[in-house]
């Protein structure tokens, strides 16, 4: 008999024996209902004959009970998934043999720390897109901190159920209620987190700093104000005199900068020249400079600034000399952080390295969302600087979907297309990527759940 | 009675996990969830060994443990943290507050056991 057997035909034993126990039949009683001799079923409960078929369906007709829940097979899913989860945490992962044990004695609880477990892997992506909120927003680590306790309130109850072989029955009425109240809570606590990272921007409870409620109010217009596209500064007073989502003066005046921005670039590349060189060039900036006789640095901007309709799905970020993105247009596969710096090996940064030089590279982000993106960036360094001062210096990276049929348009893609995409992270605190030398600091993936 | 554990933490269902470990282990265990008295407790309790939670109601366990600390009666206390923050500077903040020990949650049963137990045999 090979090992599973063994493990499968004692646990099938034990559980009829048990199931008889706690209904209070005796064993010759039990035997003779089901059809068998005393001395026969003896040795089932002790596992010492193999059972299966009508024995089986009789026993579990006289006990009450489904045949399944008095074999492992019930539990195989349940067994699998501890299983599952003692790999993910193999230092504190409890004995080999239990997780049979603990799911056929306990299949719903055993069920119940599954689905718990589902939930932390949900909150887990969650944290993953965010992370960069944690160290940030008191109101999210006071939620944080409250999901571990109930966690470690969760696990140290049912280490307890598992691990005291002879726990009395008013203990364990105990500890299953409080596993019960606090997986209640922790669904909660999961949901009400998971809520608020998703939470609209226009909400005014998730927007935390000027640079927060200035994303919030660019994305409800979409990057594009169709009034500044030919406008005065007297129109930029009005869109903002219109912002519901600028509630803080700092807020309002880096909306403002932003707009007067939008205003020169507007002037400097009108949207008829910027949509007749689309249609001919795709969302390629550096071909658009060219065509346009504008710099590449005016061409990521304007292109960044246009409606989705017009230029197609695309993600941008435009980062100062630190690094620091102080403007994102998010795109859905690629997460930009919203507080910390990105992932040292964006070709953001490379190009920030190389003023001047334009880049352009298959790039793809690790992660459940996982899609490959053309990635064209360039950094410039601003010539309005007086005597002795250091030129500011700021870096463009524009992401269009790999697939998306603009980008198909242009030449360079189609030239890369073929190549494997550079594999990316998020930012260090949330990436899984093994064995990378830009590396600054652990993920807390691993490390913290 | 074996020692005395006194355990100064506000998740109810951690406080009787934690209780039912240590009472099967011997240990007689003492429970407080408030942070605002702890101090007054662990005075009145003459615990051998203190197991004490970071964030509590009303106030934080780190300026518990700075006033046990300045306190020549609770100075030498053993004191185990407990915390949900994993941040390398949360720890540095324990140990530089006198912090017999550290440790992150979900943490598991053995280790609390055994981290108790070696605090209560020095």
């Amino acid at each position: 008999m090979a090992e599973n057997d063994v493990t499968e035909s004692a646990i099938t034993g034990a559980r009829i024996r048990e199931r008889r126990i706690a209904a209070g039949i005796r064993q010759a009683e039990l035997a003779e209902r089901a059809g068998i001799s005393a001395s026969y079923l003896n040795l089932i409960e002790h596992n010492r004959r193999r059972i299966g078929g009508r024995i089986l369906l009789r026993i579990a007709a006289v006990l009450g009970v489904e045949p399944t829940l008095l074999t492992r097979g019930a539990a195989a899913g349940l067994v699998a998934g501890l299983r599952e989860a003692a790999v993910d945490m193999p230092e504190d992962a409890p004995d080999r043999a239990k997780p049979e044990e603990f799911a056929e004695r306990f299949p719903e609880w055993a069920g119940l720390l599954l689905r718990t477990r589902g939930k932390v892997d949900a909150l887990e992506r969650a944290v993953r897109t965010l992370t960069d909120r944690l160290a940030h927003d008191p109101n999210l680590a006071e939620r944080l901190h409250e999901v571990l306790s109930v966690v470690t309130a969760i696990r140290s109850t049912a280490s307890i159920l598992v691990d005291t072989p002879e726990l009395e029955r008013d203990w364990q009425r105990r500890f299953h209620r409080n596993i019960n109240e606090d997986s209640a809570r922790l669904a909660e606590g999961a949901e009400a987190l998971v809520r608020y990272l998703d939470a609209a921007p226009d909400d005014a409870e998730v927007i935390l700093s000027p640079q927060d409620e200035l994303d919030a109010f660019l994305e409800a217009h979409g990057y594009h104000f169709p009034a500044l596209e030919d406008g005065t500064e007297r129109d930029v007073l009005a869109v903002l005199a219109a912002a519901d989502h600028l509630t803080s003066d700092a807020a309002r005046n880096l909306a403002e900068l932003q707009l007067m921005h939008y205003l020169r670039d507007a002037r400097r590349l009108p949207l008829a020249d910027l949509e007749a060189a689309l249609a001919a060039l795709g969302p390629d900036p550096l071909a658009l400079a060219a065509r346009c006789g504008v710099s590449p640095g005016l061409a990521f901007r304007r292109l960044a600034a246009l409606p989705t309709e017009t230029a197609g799905e695309l993600g941008y970020a435009l980062c100062d000399g630190s690094g620091v993105l102080v403007m994102r247009r998010p795109v859905a596969g690629f997460s930009l952080p919203r507080l910390s710096g990105g992932c040292p090996i964006w070709p953001l940064y490379a190009a920030l390295a190389q003023p001047g030089t334009p880049l352009r590279l298959r790039v793809a982000q690790v992660g459940p969302d996982r899609r490959v993106f053309t990635a064209s960036a360039f950094s410039e360094v601003s010539t309005q600087t007086g005597y002795n001062q250091p030129p500011p210096r700021r870096a463009y990276m524009l992401l269009v979907p790999a697939a998306a049929p603009a980008a198909a348009a242009s030449p360079v893609t189609a030239e890369t297309d073929a190549e494997a995409p550079i594999e990316l992270g998020v930012t260090c605190r949330v990436c899984t990527r093994a064995s990378c030398a830009a590396r600054r600091e652990p993920s807390i993936l691993r490390e913290e759940f | 009675m074996g020692n005395k554990v006194l355990l100064i933490e506000d998740e109810p269902n951690i406080i009787e996990a934690i209780s039912f470990i240590l009472s099967r282990d011997g240990m007689e265990v003492k429970t407080h969830s408030n942070g605002v008295d702890a101090v007054e407790v662990v005075g009145r309790e003459a615990p051998d060994m203190l197991i004490l939670d970071v964030m509590l109601p009303g106030r934080s366990g780190y300026d518990i443990l700075s006033d046990l600390r300045a306190d020549a009666a609770t100075a030498a206390l053993p004191v185990l943290m407990l915390t949900a923050r994993g941040q390398t500077r949360d720890r540095e903040m324990a140990e530089r507050l006198g912090a017999s020990r550290y440790m992150t949650k979900p943490f598991s049963n053995a280790d609390v056991l055994q981290a108790v137990r070696d605090l209560v045999t020095t």
